[in-house]
């Protein structure tokens, strides 16, 4: 926000006066017990209704400058946005000891639930990924010093893991397994657990496999992921392929660990992950004709670019990452980073690009806009909300993602060469508590990524989406007409500075599940806020939903698009959320959360399961 | 991590008491000097912990840092003795967690319930308030100056951002801090969390299971 730069010069103010002040008493002779007769301090002390005189004045929020956002300065706009390399795959024989549908316990790995679909859907491709501390430089050199983060392979995001379905018919072709490894170190640098669990966000994964977040693997133990990369349905509605109304396309990976996932993914155990099929194909001149995703790295043919966003803090003194350990609100950051760079720079060509947004945190939410000459605003078009496409391509001034939420955009710069673009958030927060709800004026808001169109004329054979005609386009929606087999109410409250789930608290690893969800059927879930000033992103595991009503109405189909496949329901002040699953094929443990990473960590979560007997427990 | 640094650290965590510098986070020097480099626990401390004088149940006065915190696994929570809602279970919750950590309690292991009412909490009314729950030794009921416990409540992050919900007190209780101050490994829970749900959590930021302190723990008969 700007208000935080504005914020920061009127803190050192305060102290600049909060010292003269001091020295200026303390000439005068004066003592703390004259002060207090005074009345320059309060009976209570600290609370010094003066703000100057205090060494650490407080400010409006009554918070100390530690506790809040206190960066040190760094030039934007100098460093080229990093395209997210991709992952390799490895043969199968480099993997030592060879996976197994049975947890291998001996040979040290983590796991304690066997593959359920390791037969009926063999692995195709192997990866193997180390969970590592590394070395980055986050600004401009000499600016802030190499940060020490823990990231997949030493990276942070992670590798990009693209991957496709199988096509319809055959589903096992898509079927991956990803090995882990924990080699993170026993020193934190001051925050950080080594003890992982990597949950991939919105795959339609066995359980075992989905990164619960009991799940976790400690220093030196491996875990084998089995994703088989399948359509929702393919052994119950549509058995042997899949709806492929259930297709996904932007996914990401991050560390689950329970209790501790804020300051480890904030630490960078996060990365991106994405899947094509023959119809979005990754190849612009097939299928649905959505911008080439060529090798991800070439500027001249790769125009399908993830971009994974999340604000930081850094330490004044040291110049390092820093996490607010004693928190429970929830973590803003000051400085903006897009795939691991603070405020980088990207060069396109005069073409259109698809670019996919991701929020991975801790806490806050933003309203991306594309800020243009002479604060102008350049629309764009919306083709997916949390990753899955929608009917059709939808024209947008703005979209808003939460923490975990994705969006899918196409951004047509074909008529802007030589133009210099900013994505810009302008989602005022203040706060853990959530947005304002005030949306800033066009150069108002937090300029994060410049865009600069200087790039050679290329070809262009991707769909125009304005000229696409009136109807559906892409797969279109599952149905939300099916009986639901029961409807459940959590209602999310905070008492006593803690976060309750219909008045009960998450329990523990080795509690029973909370609810059963029985195989195969479908349920609407009603979510409510009755946090006050809070708002929460809330998140399923395992499936997605679509949304019947909020506080009543149907979802949003423009403006800020909430109509669409979703992992992720917004729920805003007050709001009563209605939403529909349909829950096939696999079995196991599973979350639901929210999402704002400090609330999931102070126990603002729901452990339940799914099986083949159900229950019913309509306030679970 | 290499193995050579996973021994230098074992050995390090059997040294007692804990020299400062143990466990400095290692940080390349800034092309342009701007930045101090200051070990990340030496900033947990100044950030977090300031060293003010408390006063205990028995009328001991201890400094924060240097007497309560420093080497040590802590558990800390707020209370008031005349608090009439969530005190009482959270306190007897304790109680059982208390019973639950065994004789680690008051020797590696230390718990402090933190006044709210520091007006109202002299030394005698914590005194009474810690023999009527049967409390045993290695956990603290602590106050000190109003300025002081307002600090304290502040650092140690039971604040909500409303002023106004901020202002009453039961809101300040619910919520355990926890962790293990050498490894910087720190944690919350639900204080009405069940006391072995606790533990466990307790043993996620225990000393490393092959160093000198965890056998010695260990050999010493815990739990």
């Amino acid at each position: 926000m700007a208000y935080i730069s504005k914020r920061n010069r009127r803190k050192e103010k305060d102290k600049e006066i909060a010292a003269n002040n001091r020295r200026e008493l303390i000439a005068a002779g004066f003592k703390r017990r004259d002060l207090l007769k005074m009345g320059l301090l309060t009976s209570a002390g600290m609370l010094i209704p003066k703000k100057g005189l205090s060494a650490r004045p407080l400010n409006t929020r009554g918070f100390f400058d530690d506790d809040e956002p206190n960066s040190p300065p760094t030039t934007p706009f100098q460093e080229l946005m990093p395209r997210l390399p991709v992952l390799q795959q490895v043969p199968l024989a480099s993997l030592n000891p060879q996976p197994t549908a049975a947890p291998n316990t001996a040979a040290g790995e983590a796991r304690t639930v066997a593959h359920q679909a390791f037969a009926q859907f063999p692995p195709q491709r192997y990866y193997e990924m180390s969970e590592q501390a590394g070395t980055v430089l986050m600004a401009p050199q000499g600016e802030l010093p190499p940060q020490t983060i823990w990231g997949f392979n030493g990276r942070t995001p992670g590798p990009l893991i693209v991957e496709r379905y199988g096509v319809l018919g055959q589903p096992q072709n898509g079927s991956i397994l990803l090995r882990l490894r924990n080699n993170l170190p026993v020193d934190n640098g001051g925050f950080g657990l080594p003890s992982v669990t990597e949950h991939l966000h919105n795959g339609h994964t066995p359980l075992e496999s989905d990164g619960f977040p009991c799940f976790f693997m400690e220093r030196g133990q491996f875990y084998d992921h089995h994703y088989p990369n399948v359509l929702a349905g393919v052994n119950s509605t549509h058995p042997g392929t899949g709806d492929i109304k259930e297709a996904m396309s932007t996914l990401w990976y991050h560390d689950h660990r329970i209790d501790h996932t804020a300051e480890n993914t904030y630490k960078g155990l996060a990365g991106a992950y994405i899947l094509f099929n023959e119809f979005d194909t990754g190849n612009e001149n097939t299928g649905f004709k959505l911008p080439s995703f060529g090798d991800g790295q070439n500027p001249l043919t790769s125009f399908d670019i993830y971009m994974v966003f999340n604000d930081k803090v850094f330490d004044s003194v040291t110049g390092l990452l820093k996490f607010d350990l004693f928190n429970t609100d929830g973590i803003l950051g000051d400085k903006f980073l897009v795939n691991g760079k603070i405020n980088p720079v990207l060069h396109v060509s005069p073409r259109r690009y698809r670019f996919r947004w991701l929020n991975t945190g801790p806490s806050r939410f933003y309203q991306h806009f594309l800020l243009g000459p002479n604060n102008s605003t350049k629309s764009f078009w919306q083709i997916s909300t949390d990753g899955n496409l929608l009917e059709r391509p939808i024209q947008v001034n703005s979209s808003r993602i939460s923490v975990a939420e994705r969006v899918d955009v196409i951004v047509d710069f074909t008529n802007d060469a030589g133009k210099t673009f900013y994505i810009e958030n302008r989602l005022e927060q203040q706060d853990g508590r959530g947005p304002t709800g005030n949306v800033l004026g066009a150069g108002q808001g937090n300029k994060i990524l410049r865009i600069v169109v200087d790039g050679p004329a290329v070809a262009d054979n991707s769909v125009n989406p304005a000229t696409i005609p009136a109807g559906t386009y892409f797969y279109g929606f599952p149905n939300t007409t099916d009986q639901a087999r029961i409807v459940r109410t959590f209602r999310f409250e905070r008492g006593n500075g803690q976060w309750q789930v219909n008045g009960q608290l998450v329990g523990g690893c080795d509690a029973p599940p909370r609810f059963r969800i029985k195989r195969n059927t479908v349920e609407k879930w009603i979510f409510q806020n009755n946090s006050g000033g809070w708002q929460h992103p809330i998140h399923m595991h395992f499936e997605e939903f679509q949304t019947l009503s909020l506080n009543g109405n149907p979802p949003a189909n423009s403006g800020i698009i909430q109509r669409g496949r979703k992992d992720i329901l917004r729920l805003e002040h007050n709001m009563e959320a209605v939403v529909y699953f349909r829950f096939r094929d696999f079995v196991g443990r599973f979350p639901i959360h929210c999402h704002n990473v400090v609330h999931e960590d102070h126990a603002m979560m729901v452990l339940g399961a799914i099986d083949d007997v159900g229950d019913n427990k309509t306030q679970p | 991590m290499t193995d050579l640094k996973r021994r230098s650290l074992v050995a390090a965590l059997g040294a007692a008491p804990f020299a400062a510098p143990l466990l400095t986070h290692a940080q390349a020097p800034d092309a342009n000097s701007k930045f101090k480099q200051v070990s990340s626990r030496e900033r947990t401390r100044q950030r977090y912990f300031p060293n003010l004088i408390l006063t205990d149940q028995d009328g001991r006065k201890l400094k924060f840092y240097d007497d309560l915190v420093k080497d040590k696994i802590v558990i800390f929570n707020m209370f008031y003795a005349q608090c009439e809602g969530i005190c009482t279970p959270v306190t007897r919750n304790l109680v059982r967690l208390q019973n639950v950590l065994g004789n680690r309690v008051g020797k590696d292991i230390f718990m402090y319930s933190f006044t709210l009412k520091p007006q109202e909490d002299t030394v005698s009314a914590l005194k009474h308030y810690a023999q009527m729950h049967k409390v045993k030794p290695g956990w603290l009921f602590l106050t000190g100056s109003v300025e002081d416990m307002e600090t304290l409540r502040r650092k140690l992050g039971y604040v909500d951002p409303d002023p106004e919900v901020d202002k009453d007190r039961s809101n300040h209780i619910g919520v355990l801090k926890y962790g293990n101050e050498p490894l910087e490994r720190w944690g919350g829970c639900p204080g009405m969390s069940s006391p072995e749900w606790i533990a466990e959590m307790l043993s996620w930021v225990d000393w490393p299971k092959d160093s000198a302190k965890a056998k010695a723990q260990a050999n010493g008969g815990a739990k």
